[in-house]
């Protein structure tokens, strides 16, 4: 197994030369440039010029990414073209937001979904059943938009239980040690910044877990009604086996295999910035921040984070593949 | 007695409190915007998200008064100017502290201006500053020109500093009241220069507390401030960022913002409905135009094609329908409020009958020999134009009923900034705007129709008269006289349709009910020092 670690980590640097590759030159072909967008209306030949001799974007392009490249070696990604800020220390700062989210999301969709799958594969065709598919369908169909607003309208504005947008009340003052604000909370001993920043999480992880709840109740309802069809799985009940052992013991193990894979490549979606969320709810995280970069054509930013998803992706993967294996020892990591 | 006893109660209540509410002190303001600020180091950023925040930290040396373009003495007393228009004398208050205790002087003055300058011909009091060099392009500095316009700037005394300038420029002083001429702490900026945009140091009433990205920059009254004269009345001032429109409005309709900024214009009746809520409104001082492509025919020399446009738009209903009534039909390409705006100029009437000659004496009857042309429009909202694709339909339309085929081109913005620049020979027509940095018609005129100054200016129209007349309003001090030049101005580019001005739009935020003596500024500053709970 640790060779098989060590020669993932090792295909990790071709690919991210790949992708370093064509995030930059796209970026750059890519019609309008940051000085346009930073001077707009007021642009003249004479400022852009400026502007853009300032940021290096007058230098031919084998050149500019030469200099990338060079900062790239020594871990540095860059300063944001618009804020000054290093990318890294942007990303930092607002990558706690986004998995702080993430993490409660995936956590509802994981609690929910396999038990919805569950219950829906071994209630096949009942009520329960179509149900829970058609919530399924539903979920992954409903506009994130509309749903977040539709859940601020009746649990903030007409009943007043959660708060509307943002991670804290702005009157709240709380000691920022990890930027993840429940722990924070907690290591500060902060109780009520610890009610307030879990009261603000609930509406925008209900509202990002949607999507992948439905995913995976749907996938976990196939996979375990693949399994259920085994003969192992009809020799067991043949046994006498109580109908939960055979479900929870022996056929949901198999079933989750595909399952988790579904779980993982959730989770690097999510992690990944749930850029409507984000927005709808204030939620100061990582895929807004690339959405605006995009719209600014801010180029540090968007190759800083670009290489930074693209290697959270390729960890996880690797991640997930090896829990196949803890999962079900017969299958050989090669 | 009983008169006299009737009397002195009703003055009691005139005076208690219930009719004319004083203002509080205290409390914690927050205001509801649509994104975070950039940068808080006024002489490099060029969003309102940052300028906004810079109003309450920093100060310039003249101020723009409340709700008016009109300049008032600022951190400077007086000023004088030489009478050939070259000399700018600036004495300064004493007794003004920075937030870090340091004091306002000559020296911070020139230094603050100084370090925007390309070559710093600067001269101090005593021992001074040494000026960093800069690590990027102050934007507004350069894209107003302002190397070319001032030669030096020397401080003679603590409280007295003199600009002398390379040309005469008449928007001088008004140039002086913008962001990008605050005054900053020399002391803190270069203790870190690299930190100082996210750890701001000013004269202003709020001084900067903290920052957390993305979310909310926090203010807090700052007690030495050196007026005080109606206000600073808030503890704190929390500027938070809330991207979506309707949500914003949402926030405000519960009381956890006092303030929306651009709600969407659906949301304003609703607001107005709400008991606790109320609506503050500002005439934009911008102007949303369409303009030709100059560069080439038919529209470089045919004016009765140019007036056969003008007349066909009907501008009354884009106003009504696309701004939704938030906004009134231009006809100068200068706002109403401005000083120099021409009332004789009677606007382009929505006319159909009169297109439809002006466009048979333009050699193209019902359009025909024209064929099909395009019309430029903007994807994204901008202040003086709420949907720039929707008001390209409109015309479309407009333009149809008098026999011309137009089609939409868009571009995402920061491209349509680009091409549309280029002028391009697939360009006839495009939209745009602009809003007026700092109240003076220059600002507005030669910056946006005068082509024959510069290659660069996006309506390439070339009238040698109109050249000359906004030549004569930048060298020309007297205000009076550079009125009446640029009502000519007005006059010239209405008789030649050198543009059609569009609309000018209204700005309209709602606030909580609470919240008094919120006043929107022309310029699109968002100062809170007068501001105060009820």
């Amino acid at each position: 197994m640790l060779a098989y670690i060590i020669r993932r980590v090792f295909i990790l640097i071709p690919t991210l030369l790949g992708v370093s590759l064509i995030v930059f030159f796209m970026l750059r072909l890519t019609p309008g440039d940051p000085a346009e967008l930073m001077l707009g209306e007021r642009a003249t030949e004479e400022s852009l010029h400026e502007v853009r001799e300032h940021l290096g974007l007058n230098e031919p392009l084998h050149v500019q990414y030469g200099m990338f490249m060079k900062r790239l070696m020594k871990g540095d990604l860059g300063e944001t073209i618009f804020t000054r800020q290093k990318v890294w220390t942007e990303i930092k700062h607002r990558f706690p937001a986004t998995l702080e989210l993430s993490v409660c999301a995936l956590f509802i969709s994981c609690f929910v979904g396999i038990i919805l799958g569950i219950v829906s594969a071994t209630k096949q065709y009942s009520v329960f059943d179509y149900l829970s598919m058609l919530g399924a369908l539903t979920g992954v169909s409903m506009p994130i938009f509309w749903l977040g607003l539709v859940l601020m309208l009746i649990f903030s504005v007409n009943l007043g239980w959660l708060p509307i947008s943002g991670r804290l009340s702005v009157l709240i003052d709380l000691e920022v040690v990890t930027n993840f604000y429940v722990l924070d909370s907690i290591i500060t001993k902060n109780w009520v910044a610890l009610k307030d920043s879990i009261w603000h999480l609930i509406m925008p992880a209900v509202t990002l877990s949607t999507i992948p709840t439905a995913i995976i109740a749907r996938m976990t309802r196939s996979s375990m009604l693949e399994v259920l069809k085994q003969d192992y799985i009809k020799t067991a009940m043949a046994k006498g086996l109580s109908k939960f052992k055979v479900v929870y013991k022996h056929a949901l193990r198999n079933a989750l295999i595909p399952v988790v894979t579904t779980i993982g490549l959730q989770f690097g979606v999510l992690l990944c910035g749930a850029i409507l969320t984000e927005t709808i709810f204030a939620w100061p995280g990582v895929g807004k921040w690339m959405y605006e970069a995009v719209m600014q054509r801010d180029y540090m930013v968007i190759q800083g984070g670009t290489l930074v998803i693209a290697t959270i992706f390729i960890v996880i993967n690797l991640f997930v593949d090896l829990l196949y294996a803890i999962i079900n020892p017969k299958i050989s990591i090669k | 007695m009983k008169k006299i006893g009737i009397l002195l109660t009703l003055l009691m209540f005139l005076f208690s409190g219930s009719v004319f509410a004083a203002p509080k002190a205290g409390g914690t303001f927050v205001f509801g915007r649509g994104g975070d600020s950039v940068g808080l180091d006024p002489a490099y950023e060029t969003d309102g998200n940052s300028f906004m925040v810079c109003d309450n930290i920093f100060e310039a040396l003249v101020f723009y008064k409340d709700e008016s373009t009109a300049l008032e003495p600022g951190l400077a007393e007086s000023w004088e100017i030489a009478a050939d228009g070259l000399t700018y004398t600036f004495h300064l208050r004493k007794g003004v502290k920075f937030h870090d205790g340091t004091p306002f002087n000559a020296n911070a003055v020139v230094f603050s201006i100084g370090r925007m300058m390309k070559e710093t011909n600067v001269k101090f009091i005593g021992k001074g500053y040494d000026i960093p060099k800069q690590d990027r392009t102050p934007e507004y500095w350069a894209s107003m020109e302002m190397d070319g316009t001032i030669g030096s700037i020397e401080a003679i005394d603590d409280y007295s500093v003199v600009f002398k300038l390379k040309r005469v420029e008449a928007p001088f002083l008004a140039n002086m009241g913008m962001d990008f001429a605050d005054i900053i702490s020399p002391t803190a900026f270069l203790s870190n220069p690299k930190e100082f945009l996210r750890k701001p140091v000013g004269t202003g009433p709020f001084k900067f507390v903290s920052w957390v990205k993305d979310d909310k920059i926090v203010l807090e009254k700052f007690n030495d401030y050196w007026d005080k004269k109606g206000g600073p009345y808030f503890d704190k001032v929390i500027f938070r960022a809330i991207p979506e429109n309707s949500v914003r409005f949402l926030e405000l309709k519960t009381g956890s913002i006092n303030v929306c900024q651009f709600p969407n214009p659906a949301d304003i009746p609703l607001a107005k409905k709400d008991k606790n809520l109320q609506l503050i409104s500002q005439p934009g001082m911008n102007v949303g135009y369409l303009s030709f492509n100059f560069t080439k025919e038919p529209w470089k020399s045919n004016l009765h094609l140019r007036k056969a446009v003008a007349h066909a738009l009907n501008r009354k209903a884009i106003v009504d329908n696309i701004y939704q009534g938030m906004g009134q039909v231009a006809n100068n390409p200068i706002p109403p409020t401005m000083w120099g705006y021409n009332k004789n100029v009677p606007g382009f009437a929505f006319d159909v009958e009169l297109a439809k000659q002006e466009l048979e004496k333009a050699g193209f009857k019902d359009g025909k020999g024209l064929g099909e042309i395009t019309l430029w429009s903007m994807p994204v909202p901008r202040p003086y134009n709420p949907e720039g694709l929707k008001v390209g339909v409109a015309m479309v339309s407009n333009l149809a009923k008098i026999g011309i085929q137009a089609r939409i081109v868009s571009y995402d913005w920061g491209t349509y900034l680009k091409k549309q620049r280029e002028q391009p020979d697939d360009m006839d027509m495009f939209q745009l705007g602009w809003t007026g940095d700092n109240g003076d018609p220059d600002n507005f005129l030669a910056v946006l129709f005068d082509g024959l100054a510069s290659p660069s200016i996006r309506t390439q129209w070339h009238n040698a008269e109109y050249h000359d007349l906004m030549i004569k309003g930048k060298t020309t001090i007297d205000q009076a006289e550079r009125t009446k030049i640029y009502e000519r101005a007005l006059q010239v580019i209405f008789d030649e349709v050198g543009t059609i001005p569009i609309a000018h739009s209204t700005v309209i935020w709602p606030s909580t009910k609470n919240v008094m003596n919120f006043k929107l500024h022309p310029t699109g500053s968002v100062r809170l020092k007068n501001v105060s709970f009820k």
